[in-house]
Order: C-alpha cells, then sequence, then structure tokens
C-alpha cells in the first residue's frame, strides 16, 4: 500500500489566527493525508523538532501576524540545517506580494495568500511532495 | 399582537398566495433555488407576516427603547441624543508612531480611541523576550512599560477622551499602565473612562491570546471589575466578546450564544467571590461582529439585548444599567478579500449599517487594506468617512430602532434567542463555560462551521466577490503601511534604558508584594499598579504572576 503523505501543519510565533491552519489541515485530512497539528506558539526549534519525531514530508506553516519573514525563514534555516532540505515547506497568511520571492529563495516552495482554495494548496503539495 | 381571528383570516390568505402566486411564478422560473440559507445556515421562507410573530406580546417581549427587556435599544433617546462612539481600533510600531496615528485620527473627527497592541503584549512578553521574535509592533503597538503608555497618551486629555484596550491576559497590568500614567498627570482616577477587553474565556475559545490558566484568569478578572467599582467607576472593566469567536469562523448563532454564556459565566463568577452584582454589573460591556448577512446581524443585536437582560433580572439585578446590554461593534475582518480590495469598502459600508440599525454604542469600521497589512493613513480615514456618512447623511439616526416590527426581523430574532437557549442547554450539560473549553466543545463547534462555510464557498454555493466570482486578473494599487525601520531598535534601547535607571530596590520589593498578593487572596490590582507605578515592566510583571499562577495549554482540535 502507497505510504500516506504526511503533514505538519505548524503556527509558529505568537499568533493566535488559527481558523486557516485548522481548515487547511482538516482538508488534508480529508484529502487522504496524515495530518500533525502543532497547535499554538511553536518556536522554529519546536516545529522542526516535531517534524524530524514525526517524519513528514510535508510542512505547512500559518502565520497572519505579519512575523512570517523572521520565522518562516528561521525554519527554513534550521531544516536545511539538520539535514531535512527535501522537506517540501509552505506557507499561508498575510503575506504581501513583495516578500514572496524572497520566501521562496529561503526554500518555502509555495506561498498561499487569502481567497486560495483548498484544492489548490492539495494539489501543491501532491504535485511537489517528494515520494 | 394579533386578534386571533385576524390571524387565522390571514393564514388562509397566505396559503392562497402562496399557491396561487408565490409557487406558480417559482416553477416558472427554475433559476429560483429550493431554499435559501443564512449564514447560521437558518432556513429562510420567501416572505413573513402577522403570522410569524402573531404569539408576542408587545409590552412584554418587545416594548420600548430604554424599557426592560431593552430589545428596541438601550435608551429611548438612543442617536438623537448621542450618536454612537466612533473608535477606530488602531496601533502599530513603536509607542511614538500610534500616538501620531491617533492625533490623526483625532483630528479627522474620530470620538474614542481604541488600542491595538502587538503579540509580545498581547501575551504578557517585553520586546527583549526571545518569544516576541520577528513580532516588534506587527499586530499592534509594543507596549512593554508604563513609559511607553506615557508617550502613546502623550499631549492626548486622558480625563476627556475614552480609551478601549484590546488586552485580556495581561489586562490588569496593561491597565494599571494607564492608571498610573493619569496619576502622574495628577488626573484623578474617577475621571477616566475607557474599556479593557478583560475577556479571557473567548480567549481560551477563540483569540487565543491567553496566558494563565481558567481558574486564576477568572480570578483577575473579579480583581479588577471590583477594583474598577471601587476606583475607577467610569471604566468599563470588561468587554465580553463575540467578534473573535465569530472571526475564528463560528455563525452568528453561536457568536450570540458563546458570548453570553461567558458574559453570564462572569457574573456568576463575580457573586460566588460575593460581590454585589449592581455594584460590578453596571460597568460589563459587550463586543460584537457585524458580518455580511445583513438581517441576522441586526437581528443578534437585539436578541442579545433581550437574553442578557432577562438572564440578569434572573440573578437578581435591579439596575437598569445591569440589566441593559452595552456593546461595541467591529465589521468583520473575516469578510474582507485581499482580492480587489477597494470593494471592501462596500462590504464596510453594509456591515456598518447593519450594527447601527442593532442599536450599537461604539463603531469600529475595517480599512479595504486589512487583508493585506494594517491599515494606512488614506484607508482609515475612508473607513471613518464611512461611519460619518451613515450618522449625518442617510437619516437612519432620526428614529430609534427603524427596523423593528418588521415580520422578519422579529421572527429571525425570536429565532436566534431560542437557538441561543438550546446552545447553553449543551453548555450547561458539560457543567459550565469552562469544563466545556477544556472539553474542546467550542473550539469544535466553531472548526466545524467554519470548515463547512470554506467547503459552501468552494463549491460555489456560497458567494465571495472577487475570490469565487467576479474575479480579475489585478495589479494591486493601493498604498500599504510602511513603519518606521528604526522602530524595534528604539523601543530595546528604551527597555534598557528603563531597567538601568529605575530604583531597582523599590521595584523588585513592589514585585515581592505581588507575589505574595497572588498567593494569597487579596485583590490584585493595587499591587499591580505598586509594580508598574515602579517602572517595572510587563514582562516582569506578568512573569511574577506566570509563577504563581502557571500557563494554559490548550486541548488541540481541528
Amino acid at each position: 500500500m502507497e505510504r500516506k503523505i504526511r503533514v505538519l501543519v505548524a503556527k509558529p510565533g505568537l499568533d493566535g489566527h488559527d481558523r486557516g491552519a485548522k481548515v487547511v489541515a482538516r482538508a488534508l485530512r480529508d484529502a487522504g493525508m496524515e495530518v500533525i497539528y502543532t497547535g499554538l506558539h511553536q518556536t522554529a526549534e519546536m516545529v522542526v523538532q516535531t517534524a524530524i519525531q514525526e517524519d513528514v514530508d510535508v510542512i505547512g506553516l500559518s502565520l497572519l501576524s505579519g512575523a512570517h519573514m523572521t520565522l518562516f525563514t528561521d525554519i527554513a534555516e534550521l531544516l536545511k540545517e539538520r539535514g531535512m532540505g527535501d522537506v517540501l515547506v509552505v506557507g499561508g497568511g498575510i503575506i504581501p506580494e513583495e516578500d514572496v520571492p524572497r520566501l521562496k529563495e529561503s526554500g518555502i516552495k509555495g506561498i498561499f495568500g487569502p481567497g486560495t482554495s483548498m484544492d489548490e494548496i492539495i494539489t501543491f503539495i501532491k504535485e511537489n511532495v517528494k515520494g | 399582537m394579533f386578534d386571533r381571528k385576524a390571524l387565522k383570516e390571514l393564514e388562509k390568505r397566505r396559503k392562497e398566495w402562496e399557491n396561487s402566486n408565490y409557487i406558480p411564478l417559482k416553477e416558472r422560473n427554475p433559476e429560483i433555488r429550493e431554499e435559501f440559507e443564512n449564514l447560521s445556515w437558518t432556513r429562510i421562507a420567501p416572505l413573513y407576516t402577522p403570522m410569524d410573530i402573531g404569539d408576542k406580546d408587545y409590552l412584554k417581549d418587545i416594548s420600548f427603547p430604554g424599557e426592560y427587556p431593552y430589545l428596541r435599544g438601550i435608551h429611548s433617546t438612543m442617536y438623537r441624543g448621542k450618536i454612537w462612539t466612533m473608535r477606530q481600533f488602531a496601533g502599530f510600531g513603536t509607542a511614538e508612531e500610534t500616538n501620531e496615528r491617533y492625533k490623526y485620527l483625532l483630528a479627522h473627527g474620530e470620538t474614542g480611541l481604541s488600542v491595538a497592541f502587538d503579540y509580545p503584549t498581547l501575551y504578557g512578553y517585553d520586546t527583549d523576550h526571545p518569544l516576541a521574535r520577528g513580532e516588534f509592533g506587527k499586530c499592534g503597538v509594543a507596549i512593554s512599560s508604563l513609559r511607553d503608555m506615557e508617550i502613546l497618551f502623550k499631549d492626548i486629555p486622558v480625563d476627556r477622551i475614552t480609551t478601549s484596550m484590546t488586552i485580556n491576559g495581561p489586562a490588569p497590568v496593561v491597565w494599571a499602565f494607564y492608571i498610573a500614567n493619569a496619576d502622574n498627570q495628577g488626573i484623578p482616577r474617577t475621571k477616566l473612562g475607557g474599556t479593557i477587553q478583560n475577556d479571557v474565556l473567548k480567549e481560551y475559545i477563540a483569540q487565543k491570546s491567553f496566558i494563565f490558566p481558567p481558574a486564576p484568569s477568572m480570578r483577575l478578572t473579579v480583581d479588577t471589575f471590583e477594583f474598577g467599582y471601587k476606583e475607577v467607576p467610569r471604566w468599563n472593566t470588561i468587554s465580553i466578546s463575540g467578534y473573535h469567536i465569530r472571526e475564528a469562523g463560528s455563525t452568528a448563532v453561536q457568536e450570540l450564544a458563546f458570548t453570553l454564556a461567558d458574559g453570564f459565566a462572569y457574573v456568576k463568577a463575580a457573586m460566588e467571590r460575593g460581590l454585589e452584582i449592581d455594584r460590578f454589573a453596571p460597568r460589563l460591556s459587550f463586543f460584537f461582529n457585524a458580518h455580511n448577512d445583513f438581517f441576522e446581524e441586526i437581528a443578534k443585536y437585539r436578541a442579545a439585548r433581550r437574553i442578557w437582560a432577562r438572564g440578569m433580572k434572573e440573578l437578581g439585578a435591579k439596575k437598569p444599567r445591569s440589566l441593559f446590554m452595552r456593546f461595541h461593534t467591529q465589521t468583520a475582518g473575516v469578510s474582507l478579500t485581499a482580492q480587489q480590495p477597494e470593494i471592501n469598502i462596500v462590504r464596510v459600508a453594509i456591515q456598518a449599517l447593519a450594527a447601527v440599525l442593532g442599536g450599537t454604542q461604539s463603531l469600529h469600521t475595517n480599512s479595504m487594506d486589512e487583508a493585506l497589512a494594517l491599515p494606512s493613513e488614506k484607508a482609515v480615514r475612508i473607513a471613518l468617512r464611512t461611519q460619518q456618512i451613515i450618522a449625518e447623511e442617510t437619516g437612519v439616526t432620526s428614529t430609534v430602532d427603524p427596523l423593528g416590527g418588521s415580520y422578519y426581523l422579529e421572527w429571525l430574532t425570536d429565532r436566534m434567542e431560542e437557538e441561543a437557549m438550546r446552545y447553553f442547554d449543551r453548555i450547561e450539560q458539560f457543567g459550565g463555560v469552562i469544563p466545556a473549553i477544556e472539553k474542546g466543545f467550542f473550539q469544535r463547534e466553531i472548526a466545524e462551521a467554519s470548515y463547512r462555510f470554506q467547503r459552501e464557498l468552494e463549491e460555489g454555493k456560497r458567494t465571495m466577490v472577487g475570490v469565487n466570482k467576479y474575479v480579475m486578473e489585478e495589479n494591486l494599487d493601493i498604498p500599504l503601511l510602511e513603519m518606521d525601520r528604526k522602530g524595534e531598535e528604539i523601543q530595546l534601547n528604551r527597555l534598557k534604558k528603563l531597567r538601568a535607571e529605575r530604583d531597582q530596590t523599590k521595584a523588585d520589593r513592589a514585585l515581592e508584594r505581588l507575589r505574595r498578593a497572588a498567593e494569597g487572596d487579596e485583590n490584585t490590582m493595587p499591587y499591580i499598579l505598586d509594580c508598574v507605578h515602579a517602572y517595572n515592566t510587563l514582562g516582569e510583571t506578568c512573569g511574577v504572576l506566570r509563577e504563581v499562577f502557571g500557563e494554559y495549554k490548550e486541548p488541540l482540535i481541528f
């Protein structure tokens, strides 16, 4: 049997807006993926630790506070340091267009802003995850 | 309200209308949907008549504004006497930048202030705390000490303007900053007016900026109630909030039910401590969302007033001020789109109108750019102008509760009240609000509703203009807010200087006394005030309370 895609949905930083993260977590689960949700208030270190322990293929970061440039890139750096560079990292939230190129450069492969459909996220993950 | 014979005749005629008029026309127009539902999935009929409110007793169930059960409004004159307070929620970067924004808003006709704090402040951390990394000034202004509060309100007359502060876990400490700032200017505490949100129950349910576990949180809240009526009698010591419950994805019915359930839980907690209901209840205030479904929103505010009045009467309240519900409204942030942001102006105008027709006491209108960033000056000015147009051009302020008596609205008001009552029963089955939180009841209900809505949106059953319909390619051409890039450095230096210059012995002694008070059962507010007067920071003061009370960990539900 084919191994299910394992996804960590994570809320780094102090941001408490978890509606989007929870809706996406539900949608990914309904799409047949195994979903682990970190809950709120995660440091970069905590997110990466959980990703290692849970042996995930994908990390989905959600942040609406505006701290994404610091926290998303912290996580991407840390993953590379720990030899987890092949985990697919995607992010969503209130992210201005002008920040997207720098986030992609740092290793966040997909950025999904407000209004993104759940289907779009599911398709992106299926197409980009390393099997 | 109508005599039986007339109602019987009416029912006959209504059926005839349906059979001979509505149904044949509907069958000729197959594009008319079979079912119409509002945002709470309540089925809406094509027409409402006196039949739908026939069993109401006008004097008992509806009555006059300013009279029990306050369905039609809390004052007899409503907006003829006083327009609602125009209060824009604002804050970003340093205290200096936000102070300038406040002066800008006041200069453009705003009538009350409302402080948005950044995330570290909301969690009781100073800007130099490791968990504050990346968050300085992003979602609001950073206030780490009395020094920052002094700058935030520099040249603003706090004895004449009221200020609302969205702060919950650390509310007693931030309120103490505000009081201490006035103390230092020689302004008597009895002259201070404003609101602290201070509603921790909805933090566990939805907004998630909690610090302490429920029991010590409730104790701190009751401490503020008691300190408030004794020392700062014009202050609203809580703003019991449905706004964030709604933003987290609840329906309007859930927002109504969960918020009022929280409200009654606070009242019971204060009474259990031995506080007299008619002393603290007049300073309880509320905060609701104004979302897209126009009539449902208006019905929600009206139902809320009636449920509150009846519930408070049952709990033994006698003063009108304890019985009537005063509330602030903010238009729905979650309804704004990043796509075609200018059309948000229209959404906000309609939502704001619903709040006014529902009898709000104060109002925040969102800015068109809020799905992209914190508001620019231009965007917030348009949002404020929207309120001014409603207040001064439309004429809706001329009469009280102008939609009262609408068959549809009265039916919907009753219906929402009934559904809220059903939720109260379910919450009771858990043993009250706190056990229901600990078992994840509210969180699950909200997650369910928000997922259902999102799916319907993607199936095209619901419309979001610019997102799943009337979509277009566009280049963003509205200016976004730019903050002072040196802000964080300024703030970090200020903290450093404060710690170096203050009387450390005095500061430490105040913290030690707070620790002992928190460990015992004295009211903590006077001790917190001593701490902040001695220039202990937010993080240091909350740090002591964290050590005594511990921190809350939430159940994970999605």
